[in-house]
């Protein structure tokens, strides 16, 4: 079936693609610059196009536990947040992680630390790759560029969210979530049906099943071992296997931006004045950030003469960004900060005075 | 093709809206189309802006520094945008409350009264679709039968009874606007 064209800002097409992608159900609690998200769903009253259930809850705290409760009788859940309100979240996060169930979490990053700033800010990196919530757990991390992929990523997030039964998240911010774009949105996917539903859930105990316990508690510590092996094992498989991004004018590239979501998307004009001007430059844009590109950037380093991660942070993606390279080439970070975005010029500029001249 | 374009005023002034027609304008042509609002601290403080950026190629940043086209429409805006113009490029201003009037020398400068245009003609409601109108004589990067068809995607059906009334409009804007230093 032919895709559907629609002028969107990136915040309602998540919406729309979530019901197109059969969703069960959203709980959120509203928060700038992602309000529209359940301010969208709720216009569209969705449980009369799917049945999908929307409901704004009490607070972030109790969205994550209504999200854990709907993803452990196996159906698509899913919230959505901006960085305040995600910090709120992590706790749930981790439950959801140790109990081993799917669930989609959209970050639609603003400035902090703290209440901040309602602008737009990539400082929750180290938050959603690093674990925010406590154990050693990962979340399944896409950053969406356009407002393309904010609709595209719903689905393949919960794709993965099931195949891992792990709880996946869209990293995007304030920009991409407020800008309208050109989207071609998916036809409509019915929702799971009942025999559909996947085995592990909890759907009532039926006559001659075993009781289906869902939790992330196990106080022997040989089997809490055990679950954690389990677990580490889905990230290895994911880590070989789920690694996506997109690498921009890096062919013959001497220099590359390192960048994701909004960044990307200025650095990729960064790179049209640098070629301009005669200097060979590339963009390598992580989508995935866990699993992270590790590899392809460590290939690119025996290729490259220096790399420039660019973020609206103080520095964190850089972090992963010199693991991949393990000192092969110099890599430096620039990005504003507070809720500022940087423009091009500035971008192109540091490239200049840390990389090239420097 | 490739059009970058800030359009600047204070709430209320239709200034969103009008990014919004233009770009769904450009989306009845095929074009490549981004629109990014200002919806932080400065809008709270009464003024709003919007880049829109209409192109035939994949866009690749939607925020800007420096514009093709700016579209001033008060005071505020004036002092902020007036120097994101590219050399060679287009500032047009409705002169309404304009204390401090354009004064670069390497831009092209259009002057549109459409405030008391409006109020004149009983226009207020469409005051947005006059500067419109003002900017697609100076640059016609869409056809004005794709504006009525943009005017159609972003009005809600309920609506759709004021579109000759905005298509009228633009058609105003059009002879209104006046040049005062052309390059």
């Amino acid at each position: 079936m032919e895709r559907e064209l629609k002028l969107m800002k990136g915040n309602e097409a998540i919406a729309e693609a979530a019901i197109r992608a059969g969703a069960d159900s959203y709980f959120g609690y509203p928060i700038t610059p992602q309000s529209e998200i359940m301010e969208y769903l709720m216009a569209q009253k969705p449980h009369e196009r799917t049945g999908m259930v929307v409901l704004q809850a009490e607070s972030e705290t109790a969205s994550i536990n209504m999200v854990y409760g709907a993803a452990a009788c196996g159906k698509k859940s899913m919230t959505s947040s901006s960085s305040p309100g995600v910090s709120l979240m992590q706790e749930g996060l981790s439950y959801i992680a140790g109990a081993e169930l799917p669930c989609l979490v959209v970050n639609v990053q603003r400035g902090g630390p703290g209440l901040g700033t309602i602008q737009p800010s990539q400082a929750d990196y180290f938050q959603t790759v690093k674990g925010g919530g406590h154990g050693d757990y990962k979340l399944i991390t896409l950053a969406p560029s356009s407002v393309q992929e904010m609709a595209d990523f719903v689905k393949i997030a919960f794709d993965l969210a099931f195949k891992y039964r792990n709880p996946a998240m869209i990293l995007s911010d304030g920009a991409i979530g407020q800008m309208m774009e050109k989207v071609y949105l998916d036809p409509q996917v019915p929702r799971m049906k009942e025999e559909e539903l996947p085995s592990w859930g909890t759907q009532g105990k039926k006559k001659g099943q075993d009781h289906k316990i869902i939790t992330s508690l196990e106080l022997e510590s040989e089997k809490q071992e055990k679950v954690n092996l389990r677990i580490q094992a889905k990230y290895r498989q994911l880590e070989e296997e789920e690694v996506r991004f997109e690498a921009i004018s890096c062919d013959d590239a001497e220099y590359i931006f390192v960048a994701y979501g909004t960044s990307a998307r200025i650095c990729q004009k960064a790179v049209d004045m640098a070629r301009e001007r005669g200097y060979k430059v590339g963009l390598f844009r992580p989508i995935t950030l866990y699993p992270y590109p590790f590899k392809q950037l460590n290939k690119l380093a025996d290729q490259v003469k220096g790399m420039l991660s660019v973020e609206m942070s103080a520095g964190q993606m850089v972090e992963d960004v010199r693991l991949a390279v393990n000192g092969k080439v110099k890599v430096e970070h620039f990005g504003r900060l507070g809720g500022i975005i940087h423009s091009p010029d500035e971008v192109f500029n540091a490239l200049l005075n840390k990389i090239i001249g420097g | 093709m490739t059009e970058e374009i800030i359009i600047a005023g204070f709430g209320g002034q239709g200034v969103l809206s009008m990014g919004k027609i233009l770009a769904y304008s450009g989306i009845m042509q095929d074009m490549e189309v981004s629109w990014m609002p200002s919806y932080g601290p400065e809008m709270r403080g009464g003024t709003a802006n919007v880049t829109v950026i209409l192109s035939n190629e994949r866009i690749s940043s939607p925020v800007l520094n420096s514009f093709d086209t700016a579209i001033i429409l008060n005071q505020q805006s004036m002092d902020k945008f007036e120097s994101t113009v590219k050399p060679g490029g287009v500032l047009i201003y409705d002169d309404n409350g304009i204390t401090r009037h354009p004064s670069r020398k390497d831009i092209n400068i259009y002057k549109i009264s459409a405030t008391n245009e409006a109020s004149k003609a009983g226009l207020i409601k469409v005051f947005n679709m006059i500067v419109l109108g003002g900017y697609l004589k100076v640059k016609p990067v869409v056809k004005t039968d794709n504006i009525r068809k943009g005017l159609e995607k972003s009005l809600p059906a309920r609506h759709h009874g004021m579109i000759p009334e905005n298509e009228k409009a633009v058609m105003k804007g059009m002879e209104l606007i006046e040049a005062i230093q052309i390059l």
